[in-house]
């Protein structure tokens, strides 16, 4: 149900009823590892391409959050999902697997809450029993798409970011046991003219906190109604801009209720430079970490906004600048059934 | 910059300047210090070898330059292959770039990355997909200077 202008809310309240989150060896050495269902401990995954390796990630967190919701895959009414590919190709062969009638979108790294706000919106207007949504990146197939190739001896700046490496998906039903969704607000395209490529957090900073002022405008509440706010992959460069630009607007949040999935996924120890990015990195964190904690009580309600950049390797070779959105999504305890 | 400048709003100006203030700045004087020394140790195992083959193969000073290039390519290649090139490269930077061993990187790594695209269309098409453009315009670059060479003999220099 359409509240203010841009955000939904959902009276139904669909429920995530369970959640399926893969991960590579570098994430078994980060600081959340013990919230992937199943860690690789081989960036090939037993493939003979990274891309495959990457379509592999997905199908199995489809298949794990399938499995732990005690279902079949014949249950799922829609599949709901993208990735960071050219032709999201991982995703549409992850569907070809699957079988369920399937809907692919892209988002950047956005995708994963672009997802979990179209299904929930199916589930609330009772166009579906089951929709599976998930998303998935592999930092080589990443890197050889958007960058240089992975072997390839070039110096990163301080503001690069690296690609998670997994992939994650969640099961929402009408009902049941788990988180709720209870609204989302869809983004817009924000551009402020940034042509960096190795600072995407500098770039999708501003389109975060577009969002985020967005949703609290259209819900009427106040910054202190969620207990975490999450952001997507802005990195500890743009993770400070958004707080900084958000203090501007006088918009202030408690530091402590102010996060981002960037940081929260890798260990200091390791050479992340700004932080984690990706689709899986905003989709992993939430979907394992953050429903966890969620569940464990430690939080009541939470707001996840996976922000996105647009570009492609030709745009930017064309001297555009880059578009970023950011898609938000509110996520409440289940109190009980 | 000034030109670019003209197509963005004040609202875009104003926040590029406060996004470039919040950007750690990059390591330039680390940077630097660390490409001098990667740099200058990889030409100092290039001037080992050297050494080796007029000692060992005698060779003079000017045709044992083709072996070393060679085994410098080779070390750089495998180290490539085992995946230690590109952290070598993150730590030494131009250090690692402008040796040699860089271009031997840029175009092993291409090779290996496209592999999976088949030998003819990925591995043959896209090995040079770094390199290509130092080849071409070294080889544009070689012309005219060979050009203004000929061009002042010509005009009666000697």
């Amino acid at each position: 149900m359409l509240k203010g202008h841009q955000s939904w809310v959902f009276p139904s309240k669909p429920t995530i009823l369970s959640t399926g989150t893969i991960g590579g060896p570098f994430e078994a050495q980060g600081k959340i590892a013990n919230d992937f269902d199943i860690l690789h401990s081989d960036i090939w995954l037993g493939q003979d391409s990274f891309e495959k390796a990457e379509k592999v990630m997905l199908e199995e967190a489809c298949n794990r959050a399938v499995e732990k919701a005690q279902l079949q895959k014949g249950d799922i009414n829609y599949l709901i999902t993208g990735d960071l590919m050219n032709q999201i190709i991982s995703s549409s062969f992850a569907a070809r697997t699957i079988g369920s009638p399937y809907l692919g979108v892209f988002g950047a790294c956005s995708t994963s809450m672009e997802g979990l706000a179209l299904a929930a919106q199916l589930i609330d207007s009772q166009s579906a029993k089951y929709v599976l949504t998930g998303t998935c990146s592999h930092n080589a197939t990443a890197e050889k798409q958007y960058r240089y190739p992975t072997e390839y001896g070039s110096q990163k700046p301080p503001t690069a970011q690296w690609t998670v490496t997994g992939a994650a998906a969640a099961v929402v039903a009408p009902n049941g046991t788990g988180p709720k969704i209870t609204s989302a607000t869809i983004g817009r395209v924000v551009d402020m003219g940034l042509t960096d490529p190795f600072n995407m957090g500098a770039a999708m900073a501003p389109a975060a906190v577009d969002t985020i002022q967005s949703h609290f405008r259209d819900m009427r509440i106040g910054p202190d109604y969620y207990d975490l706010i999450a952001t997507g992959d802005l990195g500890k460069v743009g993770h400070q801009i958004a707080t900084k630009l958000l203090k501007k607007h006088g918009f202030s949040i408690r530091e402590e209720a102010f996060t981002d999935c960037g940081l929260l996924i890798y260990d200091d120890h390791q050479e992340v430079l700004s932080g984690g990015s990706g689709c899986a990195c905003c989709a992993t964190v939430t979907y394992g970490h953050l429903l966890n904690r969620l569940l464990k009580g430690e939080w009541n309600r939470i707001l996840v906004v996976a922000t996105g950049a647009l570009l492609s390797p030709i745009s930017f070779q064309q001297n555009e600048s880059i578009p970023c959105i950011a898609h938000a999504v509110a996520i409440e305890r289940g109190v009980n059934e | 910059m000034a030109k670019k400048n003209k197509k963005l709003t004040a609202t875009q100006i104003e926040y590029q300047a406060f996004a470039k203030k919040m950007e750690p700045p990059r390591p330039v004087l680390k940077n630097c210090i660390r490409a001098f020394w990667v740099g200058g140790l990889i030409c100092l195992l290039g001037q080992f070898i050297q050494t080796f083959f007029i000692h060992f193969f005698h060779f003079d000073e000017k045709t044992a330059g083709d072996p070393t290039v060679a085994v410098l390519i080779f070390i750089s290649v495998l180290l490539t292959g085992f995946g230690v090139y590109d952290k070598l490269g993150q730590f030494g930077g131009a250090g690692t770039a402008v040796p040699v061993t860089g271009f031997a990187n840029s175009i092993a790594s291409a090779a290996i990355e496209h592999k999976s695209e088949g030998y003819v269309l990925g591995v043959g098409g896209k090995m040079f997909k770094l390199a290509g453009s130092v080849i071409v315009f070294g080889v544009v670059a070689a012309f005219f200077i060979a050009l203004i060479k000929w061009l002042f003999t010509a005009l009666g220099g000697s």
